[in-house]
């Protein structure tokens, strides 16, 4: 799923503080999982940017809403009287939903009240974890289901590095050594010597060194 | 064996002399002059200099500059290129600008992480590792192509080198490392500073065994501690270093003014019991900003004079 964090509150607020009129619409699927973008959360913000407008002196009419998915037309149904009639809109989706919103309303500003930070997992209850950086020729079949591009600072095809150090990362000690991970998969498969192939160079025209992606299924 | 370059320091490995390399990092400037003191004063000693390429991601003089500067003095650089701040255009590119200036030794290294230097807010490229920059160099020089596949009319004539840290974790596959780097095309090592040498030669057991000594030549890293403090930084805060305490123990049982001294003691010695060890081809001295002390330590190592070719 897409994991994104709140943005600082300040910064929440400058955006938008000049409107006369604002929509906090929470998208509640990938980013309602890490309670930041959820329906519940656009509620919450919106009472929060309300109070400050009140500390402020600032007049501004802020109301709330949501939808399930803020990346797909067909959802957009049920708030489409809402959408159409507000001045400006704080989106907690992604930055995927927050553009498919600024495009889908050409002249309404859309600000995005959360920063997207990563594609990741759910580890356990609050704890997520980026695992995947799309990039386009997936390698996990042969790195035993370790991202190297992802979890791999230096991304090495043919780690690990020299600073790798009981199993942790030469840059901090809360991450893990993704080449680590590789070698004890690896093991536990009974596939070590595969360790000596060697990954070749990878061809990064299919990630965003290629320029924007886009995919399309025929006959839809 | 065949000499593949013009290279130094592949004549002589290839001659069977224990070569010796050491390394000198360029300034925080514009000003080569400090670099070229540098190598002045360690080249009657050494074979060859390695310019380390913007070492733990702090910005300087680029080492492809600083080992023209050298090569125009009439030394013999290594050029050290690391993976981190070039995609393989500028890469290419580099490699055959060196060439053309006449430097025809290299050494393939992944880079520190920029978290650790002067811009950790920035990017990184790591477009190819440093077993594909092997490849890539060994591509361009063999085969006469580019990565793309185009021709290149005077292929560059390099001798190509990689890192090894024996002291890196996982332990089991250092060796099957080692091994993956010479099928890449690496033919010289020089390994991460040896301080525990009983862990570097059980390494060099597994090397040996597998008969790697003899399709690579393999240069133990030598840095000398200045103070018991530096041993304690190295031991504590870089990873992939080992420091054993009896080391540590030895240098704190000195007074403080004599530390040094014992410091370079302590790595001639290591040098003294490394070059007994079946495989060990030379050894490469990274003497951090204490380049004078270079020529001491290889002639008390015996290593000195250098050999001389026409
Ligand atoms: S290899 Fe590419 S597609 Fe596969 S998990 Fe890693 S980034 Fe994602
Ligand atoms: S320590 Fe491991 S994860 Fe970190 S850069 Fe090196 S190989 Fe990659």
């Amino acid at each position: 799923m897409i994991v994104g964090e709140q943005k600082p509150f300040d910064e929440v607020w400058e955006m938008v503080k000049s409107h006369k009129q604002l929509t906090v619409f929470g998208c509640n699927t990938c980013v309602a999982v890490c309670h930041q973008g959820g329906n519940k959360e656009a509620e919450i913000l919106a009472s929060l940017l309300k109070m400050r407008a009140t500390k402020e002196g600032v007049d501004i009419e802020i109301v709330d809403g949501g939808i399930e998915r803020q990346c797909e037309h067909p959802f957009f149904e049920s708030a489409k009287e809402l959408l159409e009639d507000t001045e400006a809109v704080l989106s907690l989706a992604c930055g995927i939903g927050v553009q498919f919103m600024a495009q889908k309303y050409k002249k309404t500003p859309i600000y995005p009240a959360l920063n997207t930070t990563f594609l990741g997992d759910v580890q356990e209850d609050g704890y997520f974890t980026e695992k995947c950086q799309a990039c386009g020729d997936c390698v996990l079949g042969v790195t035993g289901g370790v991202c190297p591009v992802t979890r791999c600072c230096k991304r090495l095809f043919n780690g690990p590095c020299g600073g790798s150090s009981d199993g942790k990362c030469e840059i901090s000690k809360d991450i893990d050594c993704a080449w680590q991970l590789v070698i004890d998969r690896l093991k536990a498969m009974g596939k070590l010597d595969d360790y000596e192939k060697l990954t070749p160079i990878k061809d990064w025209s299919k990630d965003r060194a290629g320029g924007p992606r886009s995919f399309k299924l025929e006959g839809f | 064996m065949e000499i593949k370059t013009k290279s130094r320091l592949e004549k002589v490995l290839k001659n069977g002399h224990m070569a010796v390399s050491s390394e000198c990092g360029p300034p925080r400037s514009s000003d080569p002059a400090h670099i070229i003191e540098k190598g002045h004063l360690i080249k009657n000693h050494v074979d060859c200099i390695n310019i380390t390429d913007n070492q733990t991601s702090v910005t300087r003089l680029c080492s492809l500059a600083a080992c023209i500067h050298l090569k125009q003095e009439g030394l013999e650089p290594v050029l050290q290129m690391v993976v981190r701040d070039r995609n393989r255009i500028a890469l290419q590119s580099d490699i055959l600008g060196a060439a053309s200036h006449g430097i025809h030794s290299m050494l393939c290294l992944s880079g520190d992480h920029q978290r650790f230097g002067d811009s950790p807010e920035g990017q990184n490229v790591f477009d190819i590792d440093s077993m594909q920059l092997l490849q890539t160099v060994r591509y361009m020089r063999d085969e006469g192509k580019f990565l793309g596949g185009d021709a290149i009319k005077v292929p560059p004539n390099m001798f190509v080198g990689a890192a090894a840290n024996p002291f890196a974790d996982p332990f089991e596959i250092r060796v099957p490392r080692l091994a993956k780097k010479i099928a890449a095309g690496a033919e010289f090592i020089q390994t991460q500073c040896v301080y525990n040498l009983d862990k570097f030669e059980l390494w060099m057991k597994g090397v040996v065994e597998r008969g790697l000594h003899e399709k690579v030549f393999i240069m133990p890293g030598i840095t000398p501690m200045r103070s018991v403090g530096m041993a304690k930084y190295m031991a504590r805060a870089v990873p992939g270093m080992d420091v054993p305490k009896e080391l540590i123990d030895r240098l704190s049982g000195v007074p403080k003014d004599k530390q040094s001294e014992e410091g370079i003691t302590i790595a001639v010695e290591a040098m003294e019991r490394l070059k007994e060890c079946t495989g060990v081809a030379g050894f490469h001295i990274m003497a951090i900003e204490w380049e004078e002390k270079v020529p001491e330590m290889v002639e008390r190592a015996g290593f000195y004079p250098r050999p001389e070719f026409d």
